[in-house]
């Protein structure tokens, strides 16, 4: 499965057992996104990492 | 038919790991983005087991009280995440346990956080009270640049009208990592790194290290002191001894799998549903 990347339209691979939430890499521009839906397959930017963020 | 649920907002490895832990070991579960939720509208029975695993502090602490008011048992419990999220209540938490720690003092003015790191003696370590994967740190070698940080820091809103301040510590290039779950220590890994902040988050090199009794006998006493299900406890190693660094609530914990064999979501999956009401 691929889907365009927002960003630069690169061609972006996703894993066989991919679920929504998921965070992918675009492979051109590295931009992260997260992939919103399966059906249809939608990617957006992933949000930017907040001040509370982490473990 | 209670059940686990999984909170979550952010997929990362650890969540999948998880999730899949809990799909092998047969046991029933569900996940929820807490983005797509608005409370009270969710569907948890009193007796249910929910692993708070919002990327958000702020986010995870709410949720896991919201939760616990209707009766569900959430792991780690609100109370430990609060303290795990906070390193002022975290140090003086370990301070009344007798286990230690860098020195450390904390401020409430530029000019006193300034008197309070001429006393630790440089270098010295600022951090924000809430905060992960090493953001905001920042190690002070002298006073001008301590005066202009609290400067600095005095824009930054109230979160940063508290000064944290650690004496840093020499550590030779590495921390220590270790992952206590349901009270027991069950795994530890050195991360290694050429920077002085060696959270793996930021590039530092993970390896396996042995948990010999005298680690396994601090751990114990840091969950005695702060309680949980599932703690990472960060330690340096000194010629005194070991001082305990950071205690967090909610580990990012793929490096320790990855380097000590052990299966942690399984270990995590097994200890959240035996806490799973029976009745």
């Amino acid at each position: 499965m691929t889907v365009n990347c927002v960003v630069c339209e690169g061609l972006v691979t996703m894993p066989e057992d991919v679920m929504e939430g998921e965070l992918l890499l675009c492979p051109d521009c590295g931009t992260e996104l997260e992939l919103v839906s399966i059906n249809p397959l939608t990617v957006e930017e992933a949000p930017e990492v907040q001040e509370d963020w982490g473990e | 038919m209670s059940s686990l649920k999984f909170f979550y907002s952010r997929l990362r490895t650890e969540e999948k790991q998880l999730f899949k832990a809990a799909e092998k070991l047969g046991i029933p579960f569900e996940f929820i983005d807490v983005r797509s939720l608005v409370w009270p509208d969710v569907d948890i029975s009193p007796g249910d087991v929910a692993v708070g695993r919002v990327v958000s502090q702020t986010q995870n602490q709410a949720i896991c009280q919201l939760l616990e008011s209707k009766g569900v048992r959430t792991v780690n419990p609100s109370s430990v995440v609060a303290l795990c999220g906070d390193k002022v209540a975290t140090a003086a938490a370990l301070d009344n346990a007798g286990i230690p720690q860098p020195p450390y003092r904390v401020a409430f003015s530029p000019d006193e956080a300034i008197l309070a790191s001429e006393q630790l003696g440089y270098p010295v370590v600022f951090k924000p009270p809430v905060g992960s994967w090493g953001r905001l740190l920042a190690k002070m070698n002298d006073r001008d640049a301590v005066e202009a940080l609290v400067e600095h820091k005095s824009y930054m809103g109230p979160q940063h009208q508290v000064f944290f301040i650690q004496k840093y510590i020499e550590k030779d290039g590495w921390d220590l990592r270790a992952t206590v779950i349901g009270g027991k220590p069950v795994t530890a890994i050195r991360r290694c790194s050429e920077h002085w902040i060696t959270n793996t988050a930021r590039g530092a090199r993970a390896e396996g290290f042995p948990l010999d009794s005298i680690l396994i006998n601090i751990l114990k006493k840091v969950h005695g002191a702060i309680g949980g299900d599932v703690l990472a406890v960060d330690l340096f190693q000194t010629r005194d001894g070991w001082l305990l660094n950071e205690v967090n609530g909610q580990p990012e914990f793929r490096s320790s799998i990855e380097t000590t064999g052990v299966d942690l979501p399984e270990l995590i999956v097994n200890h959240a549903w035996s806490l799973v009401s029976r009745d």
